[in-house]
Order: structure tokens, then sequence, then C-alpha cells
């Protein structure tokens, strides 16, 4: 243990680097947070009597879709491109997904088939 | 309560004894009787009064989609519903050989939905549940989590074939293979090993086909149907009595196509409105009046007569 102390820092030292430390979380880094990552625009879509409700949307990239199971039933929302899956979702349940790049995402609900969707996302 | 398991039935002679002393027929249940090739229900009549089975008949029970773990408003006691239809199975003057669900055992595919319905159906006085996947089996993991509790020939795979008292019977899994806006199918591997499965069957011998969506269209917009029923029906043709057993859409529908009779059967869990019905424009559970679930839930019995081509059957709700 003693040789562990020997090889500390002085204590001004230690000091002087906590304040800067302090400085940093209080003023510099929420700032470099809330220009790197402003909040993703949302958008709510609910599965309701059987249907993806809308059932086409277009959105920017960027966008999060959040789907809600209204039903009784349990559904899930799965990509055809398997770029993404819900695990089955009951009554309101919810899954997201965030669409980073552009293109046209066609979906199902695995356990209903003949329920289909489609999310076209293009730049804005 | 019996010591039964779904999956490795052992034998049981004091159930036998047992079901001598227990109450006559109550008429909840439908009895499948295989007597000469040819499924007959018996059961409830007009009268409410049972039909005898042929001595020697082959007779079973069918039952369906009993949602365990569902307990919304439609029916917030689904394994009270299926305790009852078990209490009438179980009641049956003349037991059954076997009891065969037709799919939609649990509701979400959970755990501990197919470890809870694997429990109470060990409360059935049979030697044996066969029982097949819905599409609320196999919707987490594909029929992974299905097959940890009910894979009934050890081979992993969801469809089987038996025979038993002459008849061949097969189960088979057609919630699988879903396409986008398209019903669901059988798939290519499963329509090859029933064409190689049915090489070995003499076309006289009677065939029942369990199968959890109809084989036949009902209602696409609602996937009510089959995709590739044709050629599994195809392949069925040669023979002079088939009987297919359907779930999925919670209540009694018949078609005659030649030789092959499709039957689907009541659930166990809540009703669902008829194909396309006006002012319901999807396939969800229907809450109905207080007193009037157990009317619309039921079991059928079925009965093989030997040298008859048709299956007797009886359609038995749960309230009478």
């Amino acid at each position: 243990m003693s040789y562990v102390f020997s090889r500390n820092t002085t204590g001004p030292f230690r000091a002087c680097a906590a304040l800067a430390l302090v400085f940093c979380a209080a003023f510099v880094m929420p700032a470099i947070f809330a220009a790197a990552a402003p909040p993703a625009p949302t958008v709510d879509l609910n599965i309701a009597k059987f249907a993806f409700a809308p059932k086409e949307i277009s959105i920017a990239p960027g966008t999060k879709i959040i789907w809600t199971n209204r039903d009784e039933t349990p559904h899930t929302v799965t990509s055809n491109d398997k770029s993404f899956a819900s695990k089955g979702l009951d009554t309101d349940d919810k899954f997201e997904h965030t669409f980073a790049s552009e293109g046209d995402f066609s979906y199902i609900c695995t356990v209903h088939p003949f329920m289909t969707g489609v999310v076209h996302v293009r730049k804005q | 309560m019996s010591t039964y398991d779904p999956v490795e039935p052992g034998h049981n002679p004091a159930r036998r004894q047992a079901l001598s002393c227990l109450a006559a027929w109550t008429g909840a249940a439908v009895v499948w009787t295989v007597a000469g090739g040819v499924p007959r229900a018996l059961g409830a009549t007009t009268a409410g009064m049972p039909t005898a089975a042929a001595k020697n008949a082959l007779t079973f029970v069918q039952i369906s989609d009993t949602h365990i773990g569902f307990r919304k408003e439609a029916n917030p006691d689904v394994v009270g519903s299926l305790r009852r239809a078990i209490a009438d199975i179980n009641a049956l003057p003349q037991a059954p050989a076997f009891v065969v669900h037709t799919g939609d055992v649990s509701h979400l595919s959970k755990p501990e939905e197919f470890g809870k319905a694997r429990e109470v159906l060990q409360e059935i006085r049979v030697d044996r549940v066969h029982t097949i996947p819905g599409e609320h089996d196999t919707i987490d993991e594909g029929v992974n989590g299905y097959l940890k509790f009910f894979d009934h020939d050890g081979n992993g795979k969801s469809w089987y074939s038996f025979d038993q008292g002459g008849v061949h019977f097969i189960g088979l899994n057609n919630v699988l293979n879903f396409k986008m806006g398209t019903m669901a199918a059988l798939g290519d591997e499963q329509i090859t090993w029933l064409k190689s499965n049915l090489a070995r069957v003499s076309d006289s011998t009677p065939i029942v086909v369990l199968a959890h969506i109809p084989l036949w269209t009902i209602w696409e917009p609602w996937g009510w149907g089959t995709a590739d029923s044709a050629q599994a029906m195809a392949l069925l043709r040669p023979f002079g009595s088939v009987t297919v057993l359907n779930g999925h859409i919670h209540q009694v529908l018949q078609k005659v196509e030649g030789h092959i009779a499709l039957h689907t059967a009541m659930s166990l869990a809540y009703p669902l409105p008829t194909p396309g019905q006006e002012g319901i424009g999807e396939p969800g559970p229907v809450t109905v009046p207080a007193g009037e679930l157990g009317k619309l839930l039921g079991t059928r019995q079925l009965s093989v007569v030997r040298g008859r081509q048709e299956l007797a059957l009886i359609d038995t709700p749960l309230d009478r």
C-alpha cells in the first residue's frame, strides 16, 4: 500500500484537477452534447383493429417511430429486410425504431401477415 | 389427478377405473368416433342427448384455441374455461382414446403459458394429448418455444403422424411460412414430407389431418386460409376418407370436397366474429353479454365408424 501512496500526485495538483472536472461537467459537456445530439423527431403510430395506422408514412432520416399495440390481440412489427423486428406486442406494449438512412421499409405483423405497412425515409 | 404427461405419456390404469365412476355425459365436448374409416361425431343431439358410439369405434375429442395467458374482458379466466371442458371430457360415458388440440395453446408464446397449458392438460384422463401449434404459439422464436413443451416425436419438428385404431393421423404446422400480404402456408419442406408420409398409406385407410388455420379459404382479408392448401388437398384427394380438423376461427364451419370433409372447431377462450361480419372490420376477440360466453366455447367429440366414410362429430358448448 505504501508504494501506491508514494506514486500519488500531490494534494494541490489533485484539487486543481478535480476543479477542472467539475467545471467541465457543469458547463462544457452539456453544451457539447446539446450540439451533437438534438432530440430525434418522434412519430407515434398505432396498431389498432388489425392494421397499422397510418399504413404508409414518410419521414426524414433520423426520425424515430414508436408503434403502440391498441388491440387485445398480439401483433409484431417486422420488416421484410430484417432491419428491425419487435417481439410479440401485447396490449399497450410499444416498439420503437429510428430510421437512420433513406429508403423504403415495408413491414408486416408476423402473426397476421395480411397486416402490412411501409415507411418512406427521405431527406426533406 | 392423473400423472400423464403429454410429451412422455405414461400408463395409468387407475385412470380408466376412475372413469367408470364418473358422471354421465354432460355434453360440453365433441367426441370423434372413427368406425369403418369414417369419423362421426357423438354427443349432444337436438334432444340434448349423446349418441352412443358404435362398439369398437375409435372415439377421440378435439379441443382448440385455449389461448392460455389471455386475460382480457372477452374472457378473464381461460384456464377456468379449459377446466370446464376437461370436466366434460372426463365425464364422457365412453372414454375417448385421446385428445387433439388444434393450436393456439398459448396466447403470447410465453414459456409460463406453455407450462401452465401442459400442466392443466394433464388433468384430462386420456393416455395422450396431441397438439399442433397455432400462430399464437410461434410469436417470438418461431416454433422453438412451443417445441420445448410439446415435441411429440422428439424430432424437433412440429409436424408428425401416428396411427391408431386403423386411422392415419397427421399433425401439420401451417403458421410459420408467412410472406408479406399473403396467408400463412405449409411450406415446401412440409409438403414434401406430407407426400412421402402419405406414400406408405393405402387409399382405403381413413385419414385425419390436424392443422390450426383452415385448409380452405374462409375469409382471405383476415388470413383465414392457407396459401398452399391446394397442394396438400391434391395429395389427400386419392384417399377414400379424409377428415381435416382445424381451429383458428373460433367457430364451427364445415366444408365437403369429394371425400374430404373439413371442419373448424370452437375455441375455449373467446369468440371471434363470423367471416367478414358486417360492422366488424377485424378478427379480434368479441366480448359477449355475461352468461353468453359458455354457449360460444366448447369441444368436439368424434367417432370413426368402420365401414363408413364420414366421421361422426358432435360440437358441444360449455353451456347448454
